[in-house]
């Protein structure tokens, strides 16, 4: 104890930049949540300013893709391709780009936002609690396109289509845990940010985009109880199960992935407090 | 510097009571030495951290004083001496590595700058470098026009801030950081952007603030805006506190080192 500490506690001041406890952290975070939303909402904006189609990329994007892998895995698998293929992909595709966006946006979240890190005093969970609301933000005009693509194709609307909205929910959930961590890892590891395009291929080809993988599994059974853990795998097969009148709803994977976005929430929002002092410096 | 006034109750701000605490502050930044982010491969370099260049820099080597209310303190010294680094400190955002800063309020800097998109209007720049200092919707509409009014933009409000002249977004800036009542406010190299006219409106702008409650910190290379505004002065030297006391010594001491 200096007589500077002595001095600062005889009138009351308080150490700055000192992390705050957990509980009054995420209170700040709530208090910054008009911040949080104009910061996703005007991202958005300024995003589609420079490009003279503006919004309509939201939609052109996950389109030209589902039709780049819906064509080349079309010819490839020609045999073997699952039931209701156009919806099947198209379903694959959409909700992948949700995920893939959460976690690239949420690696940048603080290594490209330094100088706002560098002059503003806000909670930083902010930055990648914003890109993800504006990945959600920018994933609710395709999912409107998916569901229309699949109706489309054959599918019927059914009160069951409601199990769409805890489904978002939970991949929401999901994926801002993945974000939380992935922002504070390449705080430390710079590197990463360039290593996660290939963790998201790797995600994508894993998990079940354009072919089913329970006809691979059928050679290796013993992979089926590990494989039936992944995370996007659950994803992608409620939802075909929800939409797609050819396939069922795997309930016991809502199970798994509800503890699977519990989990990953809860270890991305520790793991991204617990450094919250350092965003500043290592920059 | 511990010479203390008569104990008084914590709240109401007394004249000489301490607001901001530095006690030997010390802080180094680490950094890749390249600067770069890549090289083909690195990938790699995950796995091998070590092995990248991590520099030190010892930006602030020991930095103590103390801030007491009503006071207006001019910060001085040649680039790269550690005067920016020093405010970071105190308003948390640099977190020392040694040593530690006492505040009696979270010091504001006038750093909105980065929360700003240029794509978007000054007005919805308006709002989201409000909510980025941490006002209340409410509050900035109560202080929109105000704001429209102080930077004298009001023709140009609905237009991108990339079509703005750098005078133009410099007060926009100026405007929106000081429209928060601050009872600390870190003012960096603010003051010499517009013109001659800007310039009178935003010293007054400061005067205000001070006379409110704050105690203000002044960053600059003028020492004649220093002069003006500060009451006192803290001259830094590669980290190292070369001095501190009034204005007018501290200034001629440190023209004559130049």
């Amino acid at each position: 104890m200096s007589k500077s500490s002595e001095l600062a506690e005889e009138y009351g001041l308080a150490r700055v930049g000192a992390r705050p406890s957990l509980p009054s952290y995420l209170k700040q975070v709530w208090e910054r949540r008009d911040f949080t939303l104009s910061l996703a909402r005007y991202r958005i904006q300024s995003e589609n300013e420079r490009n003279r189609l503006g919004m309509a990329w939201v939609l052109l994007r996950p389109i030209f893709s589902a039709c780049v892998y819906g064509l080349v895995f079309g010819f490839i698998l020609a045999g073997s391709r699952p039931p209701n293929f156009v919806s099947f992909v198209v379903i694959g595709v959409f909700l992948l780009e949700f995920f893939n966006s959460s976690m690239n946006g949420g690696s940048k979240a603080i290594i490209s936002n330094s100088s706002l890190v560098q002059s503003l005093p806000f909670p930083r969970m902010v930055l990648p609690l914003a890109k993800v609301l504006e990945c959600l933000l920018n994933f609710m005009p395709t999912l409107l396109l998916m569901v229309a693509i699949t109706t489309f194709n054959g599918a019927r609307p059914n009160l069951q289509w409601l199990l769409f909205i805890p489904l978002i929910v939970l991949f929401t959930i999901f994926n801002t845990g993945v974000a939380l961590i992935f922002a504070r890892l390449t705080v430390h590891f710079r590197d990463l940010s360039q290593f996660i395009p290939f963790v998201s291929r790797m995600i994508f080809y894993t998990s079940g985009v354009f072919f089913d993988p329970s006809r691979i599994l059928k050679n290796f059974p013993e992979w089926e109880p590990v494989y039936n853990w992944h995370p996007l795998h659950n994803v992608l097969s409620i939802a075909r199960g929800i939409l797609l009148p050819d396939y069922d709803i795997p309930w016991h994977f809502w199970g798994q992935f509800a503890i699977w976005a519990v989990v990953i929430l809860v270890i991305g929002v520790v793991f991204f407090w617990k450094a919250e002092e350092r965003y500043g410096r290592e920059s | 510097m511990a010479e203390r006034a008569e104990h008084t109750p914590m709240d109401g701000v007394e004249k000489d009571q301490p607001i901001v605490i530095c006690d030997e502050v010390h802080v180094e930044y680490r950094t890749l030495s390249t600067g770069k982010r890549i090289t083909p491969g690195s990938a790699t370099g995950i796995l091998q951290r070590g092995g990248r260049k991590l520099q030190t820099v010892h930006a602030l080597k020991g930095v103590s004083f103390v801030a007491r209310a009503n006071e207006s303190i001019g910060i001085i010294g040649t680039n790269g001496s550690g005067k920016s680094t020093l405010m970071r400190t105190i308003t948390g955002l640099t977190p020392p590595s040694r040593g530690a800063v006492y505040a009696k309020s979270r010091p504001n800097l006038l750093g909105v700058g980065a929360a700003l998109m240029s794509d978007l209007s000054g007005s919805r720049n308006i709002i989201l470098g409000g909510l980025a200092m941490g006002l209340t919707r409410e509050e900035i509409e109560s202080k929109y026009d105000e704001i429209v009014e102080f930077t004298g933009l009001r023709e140009f409000i609905d237009m991108p801030m990339r079509t703005y002249s750098s005078g133009m977004s410099a007060r926009l800036k100026f405007g929106i950081a000081t429209a928060a009542q601050h009872e600390i406010l870190i003012v960096d190299e603010a003051l010499s952007v517009g013109d001659r006219d800007f310039q009178k409106r935003s010293e007054a702008r400061i005067r205000e603030i001070r006379e409110a409650a704050g105690t203000v910190f002044l960053v600059s290379h003028s020492m004649r805006s220093i002069r003006d505004t500060c009451n006192r002065t803290i001259w830094i030297e590669k980290g190292v506190l070369r001095a501190d006391g009034d204005t007018k010594d501290v200034v001629k001491e440190y023209e004559k080192h130049k």
